[in-house]
């Protein structure tokens, strides 16, 4: 087993212990910061396959913008200092059929999959073709619909956001 | 290469001759360079700060008509040091139900988040600690782990001023970071680069030039990123005792302070490296000493800048903080950077002078614009009609009173 197999099974045993950690800890707080870490885990597998610009992608959005965002709502929920809140409520039993359909799921496809035997290719040392990928998001026989439809589906996300927020009576704020 | 003109990569040199000498493998010196390299740069950066804050207590003292330090060493040079060995010696307090490991760790990244930026940061023409293709993400997201101190040490605490105040910064920092990151965009749009050495390379006018309001736009939210004084909420010691840091105490208070002092010249680093042309000037490519003589006038003139306004400007409410992100700098940001797009490529790439009084009397057109609309939002009947609610209330408080 070589050094960089090792790594790989220390990040990929942190990361799913702070995922599962994500869900058994008491204190909602906790288990934000437990994101956090399961997400950093990500990212040190980016990292193992050379690839910065996936590294710092997974930094930015996900622990820069959308584990700030999720510690940002909350702080805004009620009691977030007490110990030992409710994490369950009468309806956890419910919780198993979507969770156990997922898993099946899962398990159907990837046991169909026959590319765990095909090793990673780790990307070029001066880094991958950014370039290429930037290019390849505005280009017709590229990515361009997908690029654009997400485009429309955020445009619609912060039309809605102002409707939501916008105080109809002219009062204001 | 000889030692006068570039002392950091003779001494690099020199020393992973040395250890291949040794017999040692390449891959483990390459390693053992690094780590050297980069404790070296902490420790210089670590103690720099002592002299940025000698340097800023000097100038607000001079500002306020004091002296500021003056006894320890000549013009009170050791004046930090001292504090420094004050602080060490002062006892570690965990106040009772602090939350161990965010409390604990809170202050390592709140020094961690700033001293990594220094990697990318080229501080002469060969000598960058990385050179990542992808400094500028690089910095953004460092910045958002950044936020992670302040989140931490708030919550870890156990204290409701903490953390308030930690709910503060995350929405100050969170607002400000959208204008922030599209300013970001106007330097890699004008060198085509994300690589930080790159951007400097291509300020053959520097960008201050060519976008004087995305420079403008930059340095204020930067400072709003540091949470220096007229952003500083999360610490308003009238409002909230002292910030998210209210419970710490000895070396751990100084790492906070530390950090906030690196984090305000670092800002300077970035605002020099990306606007004020870093480390170019007359041979700075020949001989990469003077580089760093060059960047480090550039940096420290725009920290003064920032202690400047730090001894000038009250302190914002929240609620105008949050107007002047979202509805003037965000708005004002999005037009500068496509119109900056738009009209440098319709300029000629080779007339320089053309380019430059081109990209200058565009952004005299927007700020202008900016200002009447802004002028006329102010005048707008809604707006007045909000303003004298706290009249009106009181007119009819009185009257009532009469009744």
């Amino acid at each position: 087993m070589s050094i960089l197999q090792i790594i790989f099974l220390l990040a990929a045993l942190a990361t799913l212990f702070c995922a599962v950690k994500v869900v058994i800890t008491t204190r909602m707080m906790h288990s934000a910061f437990w994101l956090v870490g399961a997400l950093l885990g990500i990212a040190v597998l980016f990292a193992m396959l050379e690839s910065r610009f996936f590294v710092v992608v997974q930094v930015l959005v996900y622990i820069g913008a959308i584990a700030i965002l999720i510690i940002f709502a909350v702080m805004l929920t009620r009691k977030i200092m007490d110990e030992n809140q409710q994490r369950m409520n009468q309806l956890w039993g419910l919780a198993f059929i979507p969770a156990g359909g997922v898993l099946a799921g899962l398990i159907y496809i990837l046991s169909r999959w026959n590319a765990f035997n095909t090793t990673a290719r780790t990307a070029p040392v001066n880094g991958e073709d950014i370039e290429a990928l930037g290019k390849a998001l505005v280009s017709p026989t590229g990515f361009m619909l997908p690029f654009e439809v997400s485009s429309i589906l955020l445009l619609a996300a912060l039309i809605g956001a102002i409707f939501v927020s916008y105080d109809r009576k002219g009062g204001g704020r | 290469m000889s030692f006068v003109a570039d002392p950091i990569n003779f001494i690099a040199d020199w020393l992973s001759k040395l250890l291949l000498g040794w017999g040692l493998p390449p891959d483990l010196v390459m390693v053992l360079l690094f780590i050297i390299g980069s404790g070296l740069l902490a420790t210089v950066a670590m103690l720099w700060v002592t002299i940025l804050i000698w340097y800023e207590r000097k100038i607000i003292g001079r500002i306020q008509d004091r002296f500021g330090p003056n006894r320890v060493g000549p013009y009170g040079l050791f004046q930090s040091i001292a504090d420094m060995i004050k602080i060490f010696t002062k006892e570690h307090i965990s106040p009772d139900g602090v939350d161990w490991f965010p409390f604990t760790i809170a202050p390592i990244i709140a020094v961690g988040a700033v001293l990594a930026v220094w990697a990318v940061i080229p501080f002469s023409a060969n000598f960058v600690g990385t050179n990542l293709s992808v400094g500028i993400l690089f910095i953004l997201a460092i910045g958002g782990i950044g936020e992670f101190g302040i989140v931490f040490g708030g919550w870890g605490s156990n204290n409701k001023y903490a953390l308030l105040s930690a709910f503060r910064a995350v929405a100050q920092l969170i607002s400000y970071e959208t204008p922030y990151v599209i300013c970001f965009l106007i330097p890699v749009m004008l060198s085509g680069s994300m690589n930080l050495n790159d951007i400097v390379k291509a300020q053959d006018p520097w960008f201050i030039f060519l976008a004087p309001l995305g420079a403008l736009i930059f340095f204020i939210t930067s400072i709003a990123e540091v949470g220096r004084t007229p952003f500083d909420l999360a610490e308003a010691e009238s409002e909230l005792v002292a910030g998210f840091n209210i419970e710490y105490s000895g070396l751990k208070f100084g790492m906070f302070y530390v950090g906030d002092f690196l984090h305000s010249f670092t800002i300077s680093l970035l605002f020099a490296a990306l606007f004020l042309g870093g480390w170019k000037g007359p041979w700075a490519e020949q001989i990469p000493v003077l580089g760093f003589v060059y960047f480090f006038i550039k940096s420290s003139a725009a920290y003064f800048l920032v202690i400047l306004l730090r001894a000038s400007m009250p302190r914002f409410r929240i609620d105008q903080m949050m107007d002047f992100t979202w509805k003037v700098l965000t708005p004002l940001s999005l037009t500068v950077v496509s119109m900056t797009a738009l009209v440098d490529k319709l300029l000629p790439a080779n007339l320089i002078w053309v380019r430059i009084g081109g990209l200058i009397l565009l952004n005299i057109i927007i700020f202008i614009a900016t200002d009447r609309l802004l002028d006329i939002y102010w005048k707008k009947p809604l707006f007045q009609k909000n303003n004298q609610v706290e009249d009106a209330s009181k007119a009819s408080s009185v009257k009532l009173g009469a009744g």
